[in-house]
Formats: structure tokens, sequence, C-alpha cells
């Protein structure tokens, strides 16, 4: 009797100890799956959702939701999964509008938040926070390593981007590094999809190369009428508009150009390797940059929850901080800021053998990149 | 070479506004045959360009394309005034608003569902690329030079449909006194929907134009939406030259402030504060514009006796 | 007692009543709703005010809406960086004395935006608001001060006198007395001389003119008016999202506005509340169920305008009182 008991006993309490081992995790994903900016967001979820498969932890519950890029909706469904569904991390947003709507409220509220796309500078500086995890990168980086690399060949640039923070950023971090002179800079409306205009002033400014900033549909109509226009100037670009995602509706008018990315498809790494192949066979599409940091940023809380338990706040932070997972994108640590250090690199558009256009690696503008912000951050 | 410079951006200011007029247009005649406000009209756009786009790929012709798009467009535009349209003639503006507002959601949604959630590739025609030389040593696309060419072709066909033909003197007669017409005996249901059809022909069109230069992709009907509303208010709504010239005043003045106002505010203010409080003041220009001319011509331009 | 009273009555106790509960069972992400409801049908009855009785269609409120939220959120982001506003003026987190100033400042803004658009009738009307919306939201997109496309995130709730505005029920319960306030208020001037020459206006505006009360006079004194109750609605959306940006300035919104009106029944003292809880709840509800969520809010939108002529309350109450 008392050794049935005793057995019982030792069967609870190593019941409980592999409960306690294995305790539900619940992430909340934010991300926009309506509307013309879908496409970025089901790029991440798909990474996401197939990383978390992959891994074969069943203890992890996702609660995915769209946001339609509305910021006041993001607000909305952040505080449903902090109060309602009582998530103990989020992830998912894509836009810096959004993420700034929602990322100071949640992570004010002790919910640790990780960005697998968008950093504006607002928090990455004096802002930066303990619960506020970017696994992407900073906003203003890639423009940086384009300007880096523009001083290899170009002195006199011509360099656009939309009248807001965003493209305000991307043409001062641009600058940042680029040392030669300027033939012209232009501010394009939010939402133009027409650019005849702009075009002709880069035909008449008699710039050597042209640098622009044009998310989603502004950067694809951009090119196009930029390579319709006969004008050869040499294009350089962020890799968003030259991300796989995009790269097809742009066609041939994209081949040649040199972008700045953090990733790519040919990156030579083991688990770059393995995440393209798994993407591809699930999905029947290459992936996009979108999805690689996605792919990431799943990783990374992984990793951090075979270390601690998610419900202890400090070891958890601590765990994530020490970024020990295997990143696609080679070496990856964060800074003092939680932002990332990173390689960024320059690819150029090439056309495959099966006629498949996508990027191809041909420099490092950077290596161990920390962001132009972390010293104003006082962690 | 800075006159060249002019030359081409009238050329362009001339272009965007004639494509704006195959949208207007359509919004125009239904606004005045059938006194409805269809804000779905952006989304008959969005139908033309995807149409156009699937179509192009799969058979590799853009013409083919075109036909689709003019098709496709068309054929929803009918089916839409059959299921929903046609059941709001009677109503205020508000329900039209709400209804149509509906149809943006379903049409958008919808489109994504058949196309998926990423942009379209369509390109100019072989025959339309390269460009032709200008006086003054600049020079301009061949392709915008056609979508010119297009948009006075339409013009002037729209003209002649409308004072030429019978079915032009029943619209005529539609926009002035519809009981009467259908009092002598005109089938005023069909006469409808040949109209919204016929406009939602022209928006299809003007998607599919306008999609070899821009990104296909949904929700790319609406800022062009709003732009044909500006035009058709400034032009006086139901005039088809109303909408003509407001058309060629909203591309103009849209291009050139994008163009002209950063310089011109460099001469009096730091150049970097310039560009940006320039480009502010272009985006707000158009609206500026219409806000005068209704404040001095309530009923636009070239109003429509009603 | 008539049967659309009791149906307002009903209405008034549901918004109440539910995140009462909500809070009991201690589920306040439903308070939270409820105060979006609440927010959002405030905002709709400043609409209601011009639309409803002045026959005003508006497809501007957005504007004085996020203008509203502008003064809120510029005014709290001075007081959190303890910058006085302009000329010395000291910042406040006074949510009493920031409503008043984003009264103000709708009120002041819709006084040239009236005067202008109210020259113009019919379809005009319409797009001569939307015209103005547009000019102020492409201002807010550019103008980099105030975190132009990003917006303003503000890092707490303002402050009002004796109550946590920080929780979720106190806040709720601030902007429901606010909406029952100004319903109050739309009741009374409703049944004023000024309410009946504003209907007089709407229906016919010459007859008006020939008892020497000058409509436009009439007209523009409901569109301030309904501005100012937007704008208001505005400063409580601002301190419920802590976020303010331009997205609150667009067209959608002034759309979005209407559709409430329409949802719940035009013309009606409670159509906007029914039409906010109908048009929150599917968002919602739907959001939860599938992506494909706005395709299914259009047809149901579709079939309600097209099937239920009049709204939530007009299925629920029959013939309306007026239009």
């Amino acid at each position: 009797m008392n050794r049935i008991l005793a057995a019982s006993l030792l069967g609870l309490s190593l019941a409980t100890s592999s409960l306690a081992h294995a305790e539900p995790v619940k992430i909340g994903v934010i991300t926009t799956l309506s509307g013309g900016g879908a496409g970025l967001g089901i790029d991440m979820r798909d990474a996401f959702t197939l990383a978390i498969k992959q891994s074969g932890n069943k203890d992890v519950e996702l609660v995915i939701e769209d946001d339609a890029q509305k910021p006041e909706l993001a607000v909305q469904i952040a505080e449903k999964m902090i109060q309602g569904d009582k998530v103990d991390l989020m992830t998912g947003i894509i836009w810096s509008n959004l993420a700034m709507a929602v990322v100071p409220n949640t992570v004010a509220q002790d919910v640790i938040y990780l960005s697998p796309n968008a950093g504006p500078s607002a928090l990455a500086g004096a802002n930066c926070n303990p619960n506020y995890f970017n696994v992407a990168y900073q906003n203003d980086n890639f423009h940086e390593a384009m300007g880096q690399y523009a001083n290899k060949d170009y002195k006199n640039a011509f360099i656009l981007a939309p009248n807001y923070p965003a493209g305000k950023d991307a043409l001062t971090g641009f600058k940042r590094y680029y040392k030669g002179a300027l033939s012209g800079e232009i501010y394009t409306q939010v939402g133009q999809t027409d650019y005849a205009a702009e075009i002709a002033q880069i035909r008449a400014s008699g710039a050597d190369s042209v640098y622009f900033f044009l998310p989603g549909g502004m950067g694809i109509a951009f090119m196009k009428q930029y390579a319709q226009s006969g004008v050869n100037i040499p294009v350089m670009g962020p890799g968003f508009s030259f991300s796989q995602d995009v790269l097809p509706a742009i066609g041939d008018a994209a081949l040649g150009v040199k972008n700045s990315a953090t990733w790519s498809k040919d990156l030579d790494n083991e688990a770059n390797k393995q995440f393209v192949e798994a993407f591809k066979a699930e999905y029947k599409r290459l992936p996009s940059i979108y999805a690689a940091q996605s792919w990431d940023t799943a990783n990374l809380i992984l990793a951090a929850l075979s270390k601690a338990s998610v419900k202890d706040k400090d070891a958890f932070r601590t765990a994530l901080k020490a970024a020990d997972f295997k990143s696609v994108r080679g070496e990856f640590a964060f800074n003092n800021n939680n932002h990332p250090i990173q390689n960024i690199y320059v690819r150029e558009v090439v056309k495959e053998a099966d006629g498949v256009l996508t990027n191809k690696i041909i420099a490092t503008a950077f290596e161990d990149h920390k962001d132009a912000y972390a010293e104003k951050c006082s962690m | 070479m800075f006159t060249a410079l002019l030359i081409e951006q009238l050329l362009n200011g001339l272009q965007l506004g004639l494509m704006l007029f195959l949208m207007a247009a359509g919004l125009t005649l239904i606004f005045g045959v059938m006194g409805l406000i269809n804000l779905a009209h952006g989304s008959l756009y969005m139908i033309g360009a995807f149409a156009c786009a699937t179509v192009a790929a799969a058979t590799g012709s853009f013409w083919i394309g075109l036909i689709a798009s003019l098709t496709a467009a068309a054929g929803v535009g009918a089916i839409i005034e059959v299921a929903v349209i046609r059941r709001l003639y009677d109503r205020d503006h508000l329900d039209q608003v709400l209804a149509t507002f509906a149809l943006i959601l379903i049409l958008s949604e919808g489109s994504r569902w058949l196309f998926g959630s990423f942009p379209l590739y369509l390109d100019i025609p072989p025959v339309l690329q390269g460009a032709v030389p200008l006086p003054g040593g600049g020079q301009y696309q061949l392709y915008r030079l056609a979508i010119i060419g297009v948009g006075i072709a339409v013009a002037a066909g729209l003209y002649m449909l409308i004072s030429k033909t019978r079915l032009g003197m029943r619209i005529r007669a539609g926009e002035s006194d519809r009981e009467m017409i259908g009092a002598l005996g005109v089938d005023i249901g069909t006469l409808y929907t040949v109209v919204f059809a016929l406009g939602a022909a022209l928006a299809g069109l003007a998607g599919a134009l306008v999609g070899a230069l821009q990104s296909v992709q949904v929700g790319m009907g609406e800022p062009v939406l709003i732009l044909a509303f500006v035009v058709i208010v400034i032009g006086g709504i139901g005039s088809i030259k109303g909408a003509l010239v407001g058309a060629v005043i909203v591309g103009v003045v849209d291009t050139m402030g994008r163009f002209l106002l950063p310089s011109l505010l460099a001469l009096t203010m730091p150049a970097s504060q310039a560009t940006t409080i320039g480009a502010a003041l272009a985006s707000m220009l158009i609206y500026v514009v219409m806000a005068l001319i209704l404040a001095f011509r309530p009923s636009g331009l070239f109003a429509a006796q009603s | 007692m008539n049967r659309e009273t009791t149906i307002n009555l009903l209405l008034a106790a549901l918004l109440l009543g539910a995140p009462l509960l909500a809070t009991a069972i201690g589920e306040p992400f439903y308070v939270t709703l409820a105060t979006r409801v609440a927010v959002l049908a405030l905002a709709a009855v400043g609409l209601n005010f011009a639309l409803g009785l002045g026959g005003l269609l508006s497809f501007g409120h957005a504007a004085f809406f996020g203008l509203g939220g502008y003064v809120a959120g510029i005014i709290a982001t001075h007081a959190f960086n303890a910058e006085p506003l302009f000329a010395g003026i000291p910042a406040t987190t006074s949510m009493p004395l920031i409503w008043v100033t984003a009264i103000v400042v709708a009120g002041i803004a819709a006084l040239p935006i009236g005067a202008i658009s109210l020259r113009t009738t019919g379809v005009y009307f319409i797009m001569i608001t939307l015209a103005f919306a547009q000019m102020i939201y492409y201002f807010a997109i550019s103008w980099p001060a105030y975190g132009g496309e990003d917006g303003l995130s503000m890092s707490m709730r303002n402050a009002f006198p004796g109550v946590n505005t920080a929780k979720p029920l106190p806040y709720f319960l601030i902007c429901y007395a606010a909406l029952i306030a100004t319903l109050l208020f739309f009741r009374v001037v409703e049944g004023s001389r000024f309410g009946s020459a504003l209907q007089a206006a709407r229906q016919n505006g010459t007859r008006l003119a020939a008892v020497g009360i000058a409509p436009f006079n009439i007209r523009l004194v409901a569109f301030v008016v309904s501005a100012m109750i937007t704008g208001f609605a505005g400063a409580l959306y601002a301190d419920l999202n802590r976020f303010v940006g331009p997205s609150m300035l667009s067209w959608h919104m002034s759309g979005e506005l209407m559709v409430l009106i329409i949802l719940g029944g035009k013309g009606r003292l409670f159509g906007p509340v029914a039409g906010a809880m109908i048009f929150v709840f599917l968002e919602y509800v739907l959001g939860g169920i599938t992506e494909r969520w706005q395709f299914f809010l259009g047809l149901i939108l579709l079939g309600i305008v097209l099937f239920a002529r009049g709204g939530l309350l007009g299925l629920l109450s029959g013939k309306p009182r007026h239009v």
C-alpha cells in the first residue's frame, strides 16, 4: 500500500516536473495579412510557423491576428493579446508606424516584444527598453551600407525617398556614410505611383548614380518607370525593394541593380541552407528577407526557451540577449540596445538558370555593424 | 536645358491628366446618368490591371491582356450593377457611399483571394518601348505618348457617342429626365447596365494601361479613385468636357507642383527644409486648387444643368 | 415611452453592463473593446449632428477626429518632455483642459472649412469636405515635428482628477459619461428652436429663408458644433490607444464614421451607438475567425444597406421619426 502510494507520488512528482519543464508558452503574432501589404506579413507568418513546427516543440501556442496595416487596429489587437489571451511574448509587426503605435505600450506592461522587421530610430536610442528586442535591423542600417558602398564608385549621387519619417531616416542613413556630392535630393509623396517628373529631374541632374528608398508598390513603380525611361544612370536601393516578394513584379528592369541587405538566399552557412530548402519545400516559393528575419526570430525564441522559463522575465531576457541560436545571417549578436550587431552585404539582382530573378552577394559593406543610436541607450 | 525639362514635365502632367480622365469619364457618366456615387470605381480599375497582367503573363501578349482587361472590368461592372447597384439608384448618397464602400472591401479581398498577395508583373508592349526626341534636346517615352493618344481618342469617342448616336441620345435623355424616357418605352434598366459597364470598361482600360507602368497590386485603385473624384468635382459632375478639363488641370498642377515647389521654396529658405516642406505643400496642392475652384464656382467649371 | 426609447435605454444599459460584467469575471480586454465602441459612437454622434439633423453629408469628419487626437497627443508629449507648448504656455496632462482645447481647435478648423464647403450642396459638399480632410491628412504625414506618418506614441494616459485613468474600467466610465452627456445634449438641441430651424433648413431652405432665418448660418453653426463633438471624441480616442497617427485623418476613417451611422440607423439618436456596437463586434469576431475578414465584413455591410433599410434601429423599432 505504502509502496503503491510512494510510487504514485513519485509518478506525480515526475509528471509535475516534466510539466514544469515543458510549460506552455503563448506567443502573440500581430502582422499584416490583408490589403496591399499582405505579402510581407504572410512571408513573416509562414516562416515563423514553419520554424516552430520544425522544432517539434509542442508547448508553443501561437495567437496570430491580422492588423490590416492599421495602427489603431494593431493597438487593439495588442491589448487583446495582453489582457485577454495573456500572451508571454509578442512579435510580428512589419511596419514602423504600427510598431511605434504598439511597442512602447506593450513593453511598458512588461511584455517582451521581438521585432521581426522595422526598427524605428525612436526605439533604438534614449527610449530603448529591456523588453524590446529587434531581431531584424535598425531602420538606417541598409541605407548606411549602401552609402558606404557607393563611395567606391560614385561621386555625385541623386537620392530620393517618400516624405515621411522612415524616408528621412533612410536618406540621413545614406548620407551618414556617403562621402561624395549630391546632385539632387527629392522627397516624394507617400503612396505616389507615377515618377515621371522625378525621373526627368534625375536625367537632367547630371548625377552619376541614383539611390532610392521607396517601399512596396512605390518601389516597383519607380523601378519599372526608370527602366522604361531609358535613363542609364546606375541605380542602388535597399534590399527591401529587391526582395523576393517584389522581384517578380519588377521583372528584368531590376537586373544588375545593387542593393544592400543583411541576408541573401545564397549566404553560405548551414542554417541558411536548411531554411531556404525547408521554406521552398513547404510553400513552393523562395523566401524573402522578411521570412528570413522571422525565421531567426522564431529560432531565437526557441533557443531562449530551452535555457530559461518565460515566466522568469529576468532570466528569459538574459537568455534572449545571449542570442545563442543559429542565425541564417551567420554571426548575430545583440548590442547594448538590443539591436543586432551583424554584417551587411551588397547584393546584385541576377537571373538564375530557370529564369527566376533573385539576388547574389557581391560584397560586404560592413562587418559586425552597429547602429548609430546605441550610444544614446543607457542599457 | 531647363526648357526641355519644362516641356517634358508638362507632357508628364498631361499624361497623368489623361490617365485620370479615363477614370473620371466613367465616374462622371455614371453620376450624370444614374445619380450614383460609386466608390468602387477604383476596384474596377484594379480588376482591369489584374486581368491584363494575368492574361498577358499567360499568353505573352499585352494586347490580348488589354482586351481581357476591358472584358473583365465591363463584365464585373455589369454583374455588380445588376446584383447591387441598381437597388441604390433611388437611395440617398449616404446609402450609396456605404454600399460601394462595402464593394471595395469585397472586391479587394476577393482579388487577393484569386490572384494572391504578391504584386503581379506587367510590362509595356515591345512596340511601344523606347522614346521619341522632343524639341529642345529632350526626349519623351513612347508609351506615355500613347497614353496621351488613348486619352484623347476616348474623349473624342465619348463625344461622338453621346452627341451622335442613339445610345448617346438616350443617355442625354436619361440625364435630363428619367421618367420621361421610361415612359417613351426605352428599357431604362438595360440602358443603366450598359452605361455602368461602359464606365467600368474605361476604368479597366486605365488600370491596364497604368498597370504596365506601376505595381499591379491590391489597393492600387484607391489613390486614383480620390484623384478621379477631385477631377469630376472640379470639372462639374456629369460633364465629360468638365472631366477632361479637370483631369488636365489636376495632372498638370500635381506634376508641376512636385517639380517646381521645392526649387521655388529653396529661394527663400535652406535647401534641406525646402525639399521637405516643398514636398508637403505639393501633396496638398491639388486639394487646395479644388477648394479654391469650388469656393468660387460651387458646381465646378462646367456644371451640367441640374 | 415608445419602442425606440425603450431600445435606446436597453442599448445604453448594455454598453454599460457589458464592461462591468467583464471586469467582474476578470476579462479586462472587453472593457477596452467597449471603450472603443463608446468613443467611436461619440465621434459618429458628432457627425450625426450635421448629417442626421442638418442633412450635411460630410465626408471629411476624420479631419476633426484626427485634430482632436493630435491635440491630445501633442499636449501630452510636451507635458511629458516638460516643454511649454508655445509662447510659454505650459503643457498639461489634465484631461478636462485637453478636451476643451481639442473641442476649441476642432471648432476653429471647422469654421472656415464649413464656411467654404457650405457654399456647395449635394455631391459637391461631400467631395469638398473630403478635399479639406485630405489636405490635413497629407500635411500630417509629411510634417516632421510630430512624428509624420509614424504618429505620436503617448507614454501614459492623461489624468482625470480623482480617477485612475490607466485602468480600463475607470477610463471606460469617463468615455461612457461623455457619450451619454453628448446624447442628452443632442436630444435637447434637437427639440430646441435651433434644432427645428436646422431640420427645416434640411427639408426646405427657401421656406426657412422666407421666414427670415438664414439657412447658411444655421448650417454653419451645426457643422461647427458637429466638428467639436467629433474632435472631443478624437481626444478620447488618442488617450484610449495612447497613440495618435495620420490614419485617424484618412478618408477611410471618414467613411467608417458614415458607416456607423447607417449601420445603426440614420436620423436616430442612438443610431451611432448601435452602429458602433455592430461594427466593432463584427471587426473583432470576424478578425478572430479568418484573415479574409474584410471580405465578409463587406458582404455583411452590403447586406445591411440593401436589405435592412434604416439600419439596426430601423429593424428593431419600425419607422423612423424623420428622414
